[in-house]
């Protein structure tokens, strides 16, 4: 699998990204420039977590007009793999490419703690090492992570199975009070259409390795390893 | 600012006293101008110039075979092995963080992070020391949300996880909170960049965000007490950019991969003026600067408010004429401004010029020599009355819940969730989960695989240090050397921030002096050097009739220590099966105990006898223990004694401990809430063998009981406390106090 991740100005977790997708594949991924036009040959493209741009106007905004996300665009067309992590996720929504917004926490507080999610689906690229219905830790690190979007939206993407993941709390459950940020339906990743691309706001590249407290978060690369390999 | 007549009476309001400003006179042969007068009085400036507290600074020990570069630098520099180095300090934004407390923080942790990759190190963890006011104060509450807020809204953003520090609640602190911020970076030893400028000619290059009119005179502020006037200071207060300071980092780390620098240093307190002054100064070469070039960001500033603003995420580098064209794309890459603002000279001056008229001319050795020191008068030294006989009027279950609930000791969770612990992919330990942070050094940092890590903590008991200022300042060093080795980490060195009341008062000068005479004693037992630090005095706020009212002296105390692998960190959760074994005596120290405080409402006594050489056996011992393998959850006893840390394990391993008869002779009072120091609580699956050992070490240790798998506390006499009540009563602090 080849992998790239984008660094745009005040992108901060591109490290974390490469140690997790490193262990996994044991292949170093490319750090792509916010300014490049042309993709090399990749199977996978990372938006990974951070502050782009400051997260000045509104998280994301900026750099979802970045010249490289053309790029990403052209990639993801053409069937190529795309994941978004919580600025990657916010990136992609302010890009279109997936559906919803995000917005401040409903408690007007960065999060910081670790949460549980619930796998909605097991039959694509990103969750095929998980079983659906599968619950994971995952430490959450953002201050706008409350996913909205107006309600034949969200009917839409719940009927066309591209709820990726929702919060729970470690016995599965989900109901308004497990949503650590007020998120809509308790939402915490969505797919596009193809499936091909997903966004979400927690961090399971930060819990890949039994030293950082655990390995809930490995399905996600081993999932795209399986499925990307080339 | 209108062109305003140099003399004394404008000396006086730069805060420089009649006699300084008589040998400004003498040095000059002249009357200085304004921005002169700016560069003297903030370069002679208790918070630049140390001039109250150099004499005893200079007491304290700094070396030792793994220090690379102690106090002088930007921050101190350890050896921790395979060509790397710990590049650490801590700093304080007291003042700033009571009249604006968001930015305050902020720009705290802003600074605190220059301090460190400047001397190119990647920073890998921030920690911090707080102090704020009763929690019954109104003010409090907006105080503590907003640091919180600040150091997190900058932390964050940076992408620096914030992994550790310590809070606490007192009233001396109402009007004067300590907001002390800690940075750990990782540099390779042959890659360490010094302030020192040299090169005649070499060019004098400005990076980073534009000058504005920000923070203009802030370091002077930081040196005088707070009146009634603080709210209007708040134009002194600096606003931070923590987007730009990720830039800054990440192409000042891109340049330090190149030849390109000679001398680096950011623009802290006194922004241009102490930078340039300093790595000229350092250098023993003069520097001219053309303030034409300096970039900036509101028009018509005076050269005075150039040399003096304090705005953030700027740095001064010198750097090799050819490679001019190298270090300009990189800036241009990040989008961060790059300017050559002058250069190096030989004139040993710095010669400040703008709009083609020389505005300051002043001889640096002279400027860094003459700098006043003062050796302040003394008061008596202070000699607590011991604890006299007290009684337990509530009994031990009833004081355990007030213990744990009470505001130095509850649960931290509400804060450290505001803070990202985990960005970086780094770290072992988070906030909470150990005495100390873990944080591994990563492939990035070290170039190869590697499973070493740094242990780090802050630490300081202010009410000790009240009533003993040299036992206090011991034992801030005592606790963090502990915490560190709770961990299995072997403690290296030590950052200080020493936060006191008003020099020129002899009684406050005493409580620094005898802080520091402890401090050096136990750090020189401990093997356990001070590489850096921070002094921050005049921490009193005036009171309406007149008297002023001076913190808590705090000497905080920032640890850091080495784990040559990080799989062998332990926290300080339970597990059910474990024997719990303590080690150390237990003499029932009550005095300025917790359980003094908070069962009967009393700050009193001698705070707890140190042993150091026990410090250092027990700690050694505590390491070995660790090394073998046969510790698997591990806490020094400090707030609140034993039946707390008990608590804080169970807690944390969600399991019960059936508990054993203390020793008799003991009040049941003083074995459950004595603050006894040299103490550690170990959870071990093999309680025999660790015994032994302890025997053979000839370290106090017995087992006190075990970890039961129930959901209690079983108090030897029968009574059990459900770990639910003890959950419920630590979680209610913060969010009683900060969301009701």
């Amino acid at each position: 699998m080849r992998a790239g991740i984008v660094v745009f100005p005040g992108t901060n977790r591109e490290r974390d990204m490469a140690i997790a997708l490193h262990r996994v594949t044991g292949i170093r991924p490319m750090m792509l420039w916010h300014r490049d036009t042309k993709l090399p040959k990749l199977d996978l493209v990372v938006l990974p977590g951070g502050f782009s741009h400051g997260d000045y106007l509104r998280c994301g905004a900026m750099a979802a007009h970045s010249p490289v996300m053309s790029a990403v665009r052209a990639h993801a067309a053409t069937g190529g793999a795309v994941l978004g992590v919580c600025n990657g996720f916010q990136i992609l929504t302010e890009a279109q490419l997936l559906p919803g917004a995000l917005l401040r926490n409903a408690g007007l507080r960065f999060l910081s703690q670790d949460w549980h999610l619930r796998v909605e689906r097991a039959d694509t690229i990103f969750t095929s090492a998980w079983r659906q219905g599968d619950i994971f830790r995952v430490p959450l690190a953002h201050g706008d992570g409350n996913y909205i979007a107006d309600a034949d939206t969200l009917d839409r993407i719940e009927d066309e199975g591209q709820v990726a993941f929702r919060y729970c709390d470690a016995e599965g459950r989900v109901s308004p009070e497990t949503s650590p940020n007020g998120s809509a339906r308790s939402i915490a990743g969505v797919f596009d259409r193809s499936r091909r691309i997903l966004g979400l706001m927690p961090h399971p590249e930060d819990l890949v390795d039994p030293l950082m407290g655990g390995t809930d978060g490995l399905p996600l690369f081993k999932s795209l390893l399986e499925s990307l390999v080339s | 600012m209108t062109a305003r007549t140099v003399d004394a009476a404008l000396a006086r309001e730069f805060g420089l006293s009649n006699e300084e400003y008589e040998r400004v006179l003498a040095i000059m042969g002249r009357t200085p101008s304004l921005t002169e007068l700016g560069i003297f009085s903030v370069m002679w400036s208790e918070h630049c110039s140390y001039k109250s507290s150099r004499v005893w600074l200079k007491t304290l020990p700094t070396t030792a075979p793994w220090v690379i570069h102690g106090p002088g630098e930007n921050a101190g520099v350890v050896d921790i092995g395979r060509g790397l180095a710990a590049i650490f300090k801590m700093e304080s934004h007291n003042h700033p963080s009571f009249i604006e407390p968001y930015q305050g923080a902020a720009t705290g942790v802003g600074g605190i992070l220059r301090d460190v990759f400047t001397m190119g190190a990647r920073p890998v963890a921030n920690l911090n020391a707080l102090r704020f006011g009763s929690p019954e104060n109104p003010v409090t509450r907006r105080i503590v949300d907003g640091v919180v807020r600040g150091i997190g809204g900058y932390g964050n953003c940076v992408g620096v996880p914030t992994v550790g520090g310590e809070i606490n609640f007192h009233p001396s602190f109402d009007g004067n909170p300590l907001v002390n911020a800690m940075t750990v970076g990782i540099a390779r030893t042959d890659r360490i960049f010094l302030s020192a400028a040299a090169g005649i000619g070499n060019p004098v290059v400005y990076v980073g965000s534009r000058t504005g009119r920000d923070g203009i005179h802030g370091a002077t502020m930081a040196s005088a007490e707070f009146g009634a006037d603080a709210e209007a200071k708040r134009p002194t207060v600096q606003v931070g950019d923590p987007f730009v300071e990720k830039l800054l980092i990440e192409a000042c780390l891109e340049l330090m991969a190149t030849d390109a620098i000679v001398a680096i240093q950011d623009m802290g307190a006194a922004g241009l003026t102490s930078s340039s002054v300093e790595m000229a100064g350092k250098g023993g070469v003069g520097i001219e600067l053309d303030l034409d070039h300096v970039p900036q960001r509101e028009r018509g500033m005076t050269a005075y408010e150039m040399m003096l603003s304090e705005s953030q995420e700027r740095m001064l580098i010198v750097i090799r004429p050819d490679r001019e064209d190298v270090a300009r794309a990189i800036f241009d890459k990040w989008e961060l401004d790059f300017a050559v603002i002058g250069h190096i000279t030989e004139t040993g001056h710095i010669v400040v010029k703008h709009r083609g008229v020389v505005e300051a001319d002043i001889p640096l050795d002279p400027l860094a020599e003459q700098a006043p020191l003062y050796r302040r008068p003394l008061g008596d030294r202070v000699v607590p009355e011991p604890l006299g006989r007290v009684h337990d009027p509530i009994g031990t279950e009833a004081a355990l819940l007030r213990l744990i609930g009470s505001p130095d000791i509850a649960s931290r969770a509400w804060v450290w969730n505001q803070y990202d612990s985990t960005v970086g992919g780094r770290t072992v330990r988070r906030p909470g989960a150990a005495d100390a942070a873990v944080v591994v050094v990563s492939e990035d940092d070290a170039g190869f695989d590697s499973t070493l890590a740094l242990a780090l903590t802050t630490d300081c008991t202010p009410r000790y240090v009240q009533a003993c200022a040299r036992t206090g300042g011991a034992q801030a060093v005592a606790e963090a050397y502990r915490n560190l080795c709770a961990v299995g980490a072997t403690p290296l060195a030590v950052t200080d921030n020493l936060n006191f009341g008003n020099p020129e008062r002899p009684e406050i000068m005493r409580q620094f002096a005898d802080a520091i005479e402890g401090m050096g004693v136990a750090c020189r037992a401990l093997d356990f050097p001070v590489v850096s630090g921070n002094v921050s005095l005049y921490n009193e706020t005036k009171n309406p009739d007149g008297t002023t009212t001076a913190i808590l002296p705090t000497p905080a105390i920032g640890g850091l220590g080495v784990l040559e692998d990080a799989n062998r960190a332990v926290g300080l959760s339970l597990a059910p099966g474990l024997s719990l074994v303590l080690i150390g005596e237990t003499a029932g120290a009550l005095g300025q105990s917790l359980w003094l405080r908070e069962v009967l409402g009393q700050e009193e006594g001698a705070p707890p006898p140190l042993d150091l050489a026990a410090e250092r056996r027990h700690g050694a011992f505590v390491r070995d223990q660790i090394a073998a393998g046969r510790i698997a959850a591990s806490h020094d006893l400090a707030d609140g004694g034993l039946l707390v840390a008990i608590a804080e394990m169970a807690m944390a391993g969600r399991t019960g401990v059936a508990l054993d008869t203390p020793p008799s002779g003991l009040p049941p009072y003083g074995w459950w809430f004595g603050e006894d120091q040299a103490r550690y609580l170990l959870g071990t699956a093999e309680p025999d063998a660790l015994l032994a050992a302890a025997a053979s070490a000839g370290v106090p240790a017995r087992i006190i009981g075990h970890a039961d798998g129930s959901d209690g506390l079983t108090l030897p006499e029968g009574v059990t406390i459900s770990l639910a009540r003890l959950r419920a009563a630590h979680d209610r602090f913060f969010p009683a106090l900060m969301d009701a």
